[in-house]
């Protein structure tokens, strides 16, 4: 999720050439990972690999979050780290993938997930290259937003719950959403100056709207 | 299964932890809206609201 070391500080003022070039290299290396990703969410699907895997996949890609992306985000190290990140939580989308690839619309509800995804994604991203507005005031209410879900989410998953689910995934979309206004934005004002670490927050809100949408069509296609 | 139950209990209990200095951190130095910052967040959430739905319905039919 997102590393508090991503979020510091208030935004100092940098020259626009460096801003551009934050972002230059944001879209840059997002574009490749998400490729890379992708191609490790293929080898999964094939592999059929399980849950447990998954999971594993998805702790090893906290860990590296946690532990080594901070110390490295500096350093070209850091690159490869986050391909290490982005391979994982790719790798650990196999399960997901086939569940829905083995139902009778699941290829189109994965089809639709990703073009919502990129729709989601390039709209708030023109939005605010467009508007150059600052919401940075969003800080406290998305990382408290995400608080409410992490809480709902944990007892969802002792709760069979559908109804809590759905909301949580509709919440998910909408508090991802809010980040990718929030990181973009403190990319083009100066607040985040390293592309390595913009990166991460960015790909973080693409998987996790991705998955979010992935369930809410699934459910609504009675998959 | 219920082994697996916990392991996602766990990495979400992990990511709370991970989270909440950023929580802190941005509860007390997030700076005030301006005039019309919400409006110009909820707009664009809005449209993401009906995107969804709208996909919602169209994989449903």
């Amino acid at each position: 999720m997102n590393n508090p070391k991503l979020h510091t500080g208030s935004a100092p003022r940098v020259s626009a050439l460096s801003t551009n070039k934050v972002l230059r290299n944001t879209y840059a290396l997002l574009s490749v990972t998400l490729i890379f990703s992708a191609l490790m969410a293929a080898v999964s699907t094939m592999l059929h690999v399980g849950h447990g895997a998954s999971l594993a996949c998805s702790v090893g890609a906290l860990l590296l979050i946690w532990f080594v992306l901070p110390r490295t985000a500096e350093s070209a190290t850091g690159i490869a780290v986050v391909f290490a990140f982005t391979g994982l939580l790719g790798f650990g989308l196999g399960p997901l993938l086939n569940f829905y690839l083995n139902t009778t619309h699941g290829a189109e509800v994965i089809a639709t997930s990703m073009g919502g995804t990129a729709i989601i994604f390039m709209g708030l991203s023109g939005y605010v290259l467009t508007t150059q507005r600052d919401f940075s005031f969003l800080g406290g209410f998305l990382f408290a937003g995400l608080i409410v879900v992490l809480l709902a989410s944990l007892a969802g998953i002792f709760l069979n719950m559908p109804g809590l689910w759905l909301a949580i995934n509709a919440a998910v979309i909408l508090i991802f959403s809010g980040f990718i206004l929030f990181d973009t934005s403190r990319i083009i004002n100066g607040g985040v100056t390293n592309y390595i670490i913009a990166t991460t927050s960015i790909y973080l809100s693409i998987y996790n709207i991705f998955i979010a949408l992935l369930h809410l069509l699934g459910f609504a296609s009675n998959e | 299964m219920d082994w697996l139950k916990l392991g996602y209990a766990v990495l979400v209990i992990a990511l709370i932890i991970f989270i909440f200095p950023a929580v802190r951190h941005w509860q007390k130095n997030s700076p005030k809206a301006k005039q019309g910052d919400w409006q110009a967040f909820l707009f664009p959430i809005g449209l993401i609201a009906l995107l969804v739905v709208g996909l919602m319905w169209v994989v449903g039919r």
